[in-house]
């Protein structure tokens, strides 16, 4: 375990119990994450499938719409087209973003909204197939009173409407279908973000608490066993000490005897060991014979 | 139009109409279109007939908008060209002819006007039979009212709008009604100009397709409005009314019409498009509007039955229509890749 994987900690008892609640953190995270990563695959998979469907349903309905504008051609003429283009005043149908929850990732999803028109103005609904959609039940109540109305009375007023009509179909499936390639991408996103984070959390956050915990751990061992040898060092040195101190003493002790005999005047020990000796002999010449105190030797 | 004048001013005329008339598309030629796999093969094709010198200068992948320009492009340079060589009576009666499309366009100016469209640009979607004097000046127009005042008495279509729209209409009315109602005076008009002025066979011939053409206008007008807001009343103040046309029996069932039944149950009382509103709910690739194509096809071919008459003229231009649009059709299923659809067409010949 290189120096690189363990955060740059004192090695404390209190730091350990902060990285211990940390590495704890770290694993609930963790576990958090990993289940709002699942649940997301969970949904990602769903929106695929589901993606493909209306893929395929869209280009259906794409293709029967151009298809039945085809044939308003075919009654009406070209200038339809002019004349819708140049009926159009103001979008008829509008977007309306909605967010949904899911595992904490905010989905847009779309919906159309018609913007119903004034009964008399009603004309410009005209550009209907290429813009509006909506469900099925409001667009009869819309459609009844207003968006339908006038175009193609003359002639070809049947294929103008479902040639509307499947426009508006194709639309609001194009609309789905955005609404639902859009939640693929957020979640695409959300999904590699999550598991950038677990995966983060996995092999780098909580190895490297790990890390430091048993850094910590062991240099509190260490300095455990140093403190140990530190008070037998002391100890040691103590007795050391003591015993130095001790024959310290008794050298003194010796060289204090040593000096005290250095100091002694030979000479005048021996004049005063002669006078001594003649006070000793006088003495002993004094006492010898009648010493009671005096071995004979 | 007696006999024996006729060909003394439009003789040539008439004949260059037949000989046109001859090179039509015919119930094989369109076998044949509908069997193709590209537009490049209906070029092919459509190169032994006579539109080859109109198509040889078009880029080679070709489209189905290209394909139509060049046939309208046709249709209004073989107009044209009739046109320019007509005598007096023929030459009124002509431009007769013009003036749907010119309703179209104005219809198309109004919008544009009323919604402060650039008028440059909006006079670049008319279509070219419907211009008219006065169109290059359109761009000082600002308002309605002044779209009235500056170009709109000066066009023949004058005379409709003062019959049936107020200048305060203009902004009111909805543009569409404003069209049925101009259509109304013009089939009126184009009428009171072949019965009355012209007369003779010539009356005798447009009668019958005039009012063919007002009846299915009352038909589509009341199908059309089943469910729209439009009042009965006003609903009956679109029907083109003409005489030789429905029966106003007919006339008064369909303007109190609520549903299809009624509609039907109306139509029973006429022979000819009881037939007609069979034939669409039996056969299920073909609308009602198919039909009443069939059946105008008919007409027109009857018309050219009878010589001596200006009926040949309206009936050449709306089968050079009717082949548009089957063409167009025709190029929009082969680029769909629809090819099961692109024999549904209503052969003219």
């Amino acid at each position: 375990m290189s120096q690189r994987h363990v955060l740059p900690v004192v090695p404390s008892r209190m730091t350990l119990t902060q990285i211990k609640a940390r590495l704890q953190g770290a694993r609930r995270g963790h576990a958090l994450l990993k289940k709002k990563s699942d649940a997301l695959t969970v949904r990602f998979r769903a929106l695929l499938r589901e993606i493909v469907d209306r893929k395929f349903r869209a280009a259906d309905l794409l293709r029967n719409a151009s298809f039945r504008f085809a044939a308003v051609k075919y009654v009406v003429g070209e200038e339809l087209k002019h004349v819708v283009l140049e009926g159009v005043d103001h979008a008829e149908t509008r977007l309306r973003v909605r967010f949904e929850n899911v595992a904490g990732v905010p989905l847009p999803s779309y919906r159309c909204v018609t913007v119903a028109t004034d009964a008399s103005t009603a004309f410009e609904s005209r550009e209907n197939g290429a813009a509006e959609a909506l469900n099925p039940s409001r667009s009869r109540v819309v459609g009844a009173t207003s968006i339908v109305q006038y175009r193609g009375l003359g002639r070809g007023g049947q294929q103008i409407i479902s040639c509307r009509d499947a426009y508006q179909e194709a639309l609001s499936a194009l609309v789905e279908l955005a609404s639902l390639q859009t939640c693929f991408m957020v979640l695409d996103e959300a999904i590699k973000i999550t598991n950038r984070r677990v995966n983060a959390l996995e092999n780098v956050l909580i190895p490297r608490l790990e890390n430091t915990i048993a850094y910590i751990v062991s240099e509190l061992d260490e300095q455990e066993r140093e403190e140990f040898f530190r008070l037998k060092l002391v100890q040691n040195r103590k007795k050391r000490e003591l015993a130095r101190s001790q024959a310290t003493e008794l050298r003194a002790r010796e060289r204090r005897a040593a000096q005290a005999l250095n100091a002694f005047d030979l000479n005048s020990f021996h004049e005063a060991l002669g006078a001594e000796t003649a006070a000793a002999e006088s003495l002993l010449e004094q006492t010898t014979g009648h010493d009671p105190d005096l071995l004979n030797i | 139009m007696d006999m024996l004048t006729f060909n003394a001013d439009n003789g040539y005329l008439e004949a260059v109409v037949r000989g046109l008339k001859a090179s039509l598309l015919r119930r094989n030629d369109y076998t044949n279109l509908a069997q193709c796999e590209n537009l490049e093969d209906v070029r092919t094709i459509l190169n032994s007939t006579d539109y080859a010198p109109w198509l040889q200068n078009e880029p080679a992948p070709l489209q189905t908008q290209a394909l139509f320009d060049c046939l309208t492009e046709r249709l209004v340079h073989d107009y044209r060209s009739v046109r320019s060589q007509a005598y007096a009576p023929l030459s009124t009666f002509l431009d007769y002819i013009t003036y749907p499309y010119m309703i179209d366009n104005l219809v198309l100016l109004l919008m544009g006007v009323l919604r402060n469209r650039d008028l440059g640009e909006v006079l670049d979607k008319c279509h070219p039979l419907g211009l008219f004097e006065g169109m290059a000046t359109l761009a000082v127009v600002t308002s309605p009212e002044e779209l009235y005042r500056e170009i709109l008495v000066d066009t023949p279509l004058a005379p409709y709008f003062a019959e049936c729209v107020s200048v305060h209409d203009l902004t009111e009315m909805n543009v569409e009604i404003i069209r049925n109602l101009l259509y109304k005076a013009y089939l009126a008009d184009f009428y009171h100009l072949c019965v009355k002025r012209i007369g003779g066979t010539t009356g005798a011939v447009m009668a019958s397709l005039i009012s063919f053409e007002a009846d299915r206008r009352v038909i589509n007008i009341t199908l059309n409005s089943l469910d729209t807001a439009l009042r009965k009343d006003e609903r009956v103040a679109l029907f083109p009314r003409l005489p030789g046309g429905l029966d106003d029996e007919v006339v008064y069932r369909l303007g109190r019409a609520d549903d299809l039944q009624a509609v039907a149950l109306a139509m029973d009382l006429s022979g000819t498009y009881r037939a007609l509103f069979q034939q669409a709910a039996e056969r299920e690739d073909h609308s009602l509007e198919d039909q009443f194509l069939e059946h105008e096809m008919k007409l027109l071919r009857e018309a050219f039955d009878v010589q001596f008459h200006y009926g040949v003229f309206y009936a050449y231009f709306r089968m050079r229509e009717q082949e548009i649009r089957n063409l167009t059709w025709i190029g929009e299923c082969i680029t769909q890749k629809q090819y099961a659809h692109a024999s549904r067409v209503v052969p003219i010949l």
